[in-house]
């Protein structure tokens, strides 16, 4: 089985660096799932769990990344975002509160109010930080 | 003359002087550090980013008749300048410069106040502006000396929704661009409309676009906006710290200067003062004969 290099940067610098055999993320227009030797293309991405899979296709590592897009070149693949978090460094806690935070935001506002779209991708955001933290490890080889 | 009580107490403020502005120039230059650290962590985010958006808009039809509006001039009735100072001052000419320049560029291009805005970060710039009757936009005064990334993303977004919302018709940034510890130079980009991103990607790929190249320019050139700012404001915050650091080394240089020169003052008052005290005993001494 082949691999593909990716990575996944952000402002703040590398979240992801790999090779890995299968990217499977979450495009605006649907899921997407990238082997390597794919035709070059370029798509924005949803906020959304991205899913790399290894050679070993029991080892799966798991970002959340919060929009941005995808770029396939011939050798390469790149995600770029303004924010992404590997499952390891997610703050739950920290996800648990601006998910209330919210929620409350939501229960005041109308849907055509202002502030209301901010407070749903606030929402999304969060939810996904806990999906994603709460995703169980693969059970470890004997 | 001033007496040697005088000499000697002013030797001891100036040594207090100098050890704060050692201490705020070794403070500054750990700052850098730190500043130039997340604007390399930057530059790999920036660089791919603009590689896409170049790959783009190569295939876009030459002459600027492309559909999306960041990428579209269109005539300008008014102009906004995002002019980046900081906070503190006691960094030299750094904020001088820019505020000069902004204030010349100003003066050269336009006749009334309608025809341009101000969007500035730091106090010494947002006071700048108002105190002489500016129109300020938008301001920002919280910027930390570690910037990240969620830090200015609501000023970004605010400043380019005002292109989004024809509020303006073109964006300018002007800041202190870093070039190295000792020097800083004056950058003036037009940010929007986008213009300059016809510089040639290494490899040329053919992309496809999911689902199409409009939705994916929809997506990427706000991206690519704000990550313009949040670059420019790294870029800045690296210059400025370099020149405190130069600005409080001069400080601290110029105060042991002015220590060497008032040693030398006091021990010529000392050598006088004891000349003095002999002569006045031998002079005694004499009368007592």
């Amino acid at each position: 089985m082949s691999t593909v290099h990716t990575d996944i940067v952000t402002p703040a610098g590398k979240v992801y660096e790999g090779d890995v055999h299968m990217v499977c993320v979450r495009s605006k227009s649907g899921e997407l799932g990238i082997l390597p030797h794919h035709l070059p293309i370029v798509a924005p991405l949803d906020i959304a769990l991205v899913r790399l899979k290894h050679e070993d296709e029991k080892i799966v590592d798991y970002v959340a990344v919060h929009g941005g897009f995808i770029q396939v070149g011939r050798t390469s693949i790149t995600i770029l975002s303004e924010a992404a978090e590997k499952k390891a460094d997610i703050d739950v806690e920290r996800a648990k509160k601006a998910k209330a935070e919210a929620e409350e935001q939501l229960s005041t506002l109308h849907e055509t109010s202002e502030g209301y779209a901010e407070a749903m991708l606030k929402l999304k955001r969060s939810e996904l930080r806990l999906n994603t933290a709460a995703i169980a490890d693969a059970v470890p080889e004997a | 003359m001033p007496s040697m009580r005088d000499i000697k107490e002013k030797i001891a403020s100036t040594k207090q002087m100098r050890k704060i502005t050692k201490a705020m120039q070794m403070v500054a230059a750990a700052k850098l550090n730190r500043a130039q650290a997340t604007a390399q962590d930057y530059s790999a985010y920036a660089d791919k980013l603009r590689e896409v958006v170049a790959s783009i808009a190569s295939t876009l039809p030459k002459g600027g008749n492309s559909k999306h509006p960041m990428l579209a001039s269109r005539p300008v009735k008014k102009t906004a300048y995002l002019v980046i100072t900081e906070n503190r001052g006691l960094a030299g000419a750094y904020d001088s410069t820019v505020l000069k320049y902004t204030q010349n560029l100003i003066r050269e291009k336009h006749e009334s106040k309608d025809e341009y805005l101000i969007l500035v970060t730091g106090k010494v710039g947002l006071n700048f502006f108002e105190k002489r009757g500016y129109p300020v936009a938008l301001s920002k005064t919280d910027v930390p000396d570690t910037i990240a990334f969620d830090d200015v993303l609501d000023f970004a977004k605010q400043a380019i929704s005002l292109y989004d919302t024809k509020k303006i018709d073109e964006l300018h940034l002007i800041y202190n661009h870093f070039v190295n510890a000792i020097s800083q130079t004056l950058v003036d980009n037009q940010l929007l409309p986008l213009t300059d991103l016809e510089s040639k990607p290494k490899e040329k790929v053919r992309y496809v676009y999911e689902p199409d190249e409009d939705e994916v320019l929809e997506s990427l050139l706000p991206l690519y906006a704000e990550g313009q700012i949040y670059g420019a404001l790294l870029d800045a915050k690296a210059a400025e710290q370099a020149a405190r650091m130069t600005a409080m080394r001069s400080a601290s240089d110029n105060a042991s200067d002015i220590i060497d020169h008032l040693s030398l003052s006091y021990n010529r008052a000392r050598q006088a003062a004891i000349t003095q005290e002999i002569t006045e005993i031998v002079g005694g001494a004499a009368a007592l004969e």
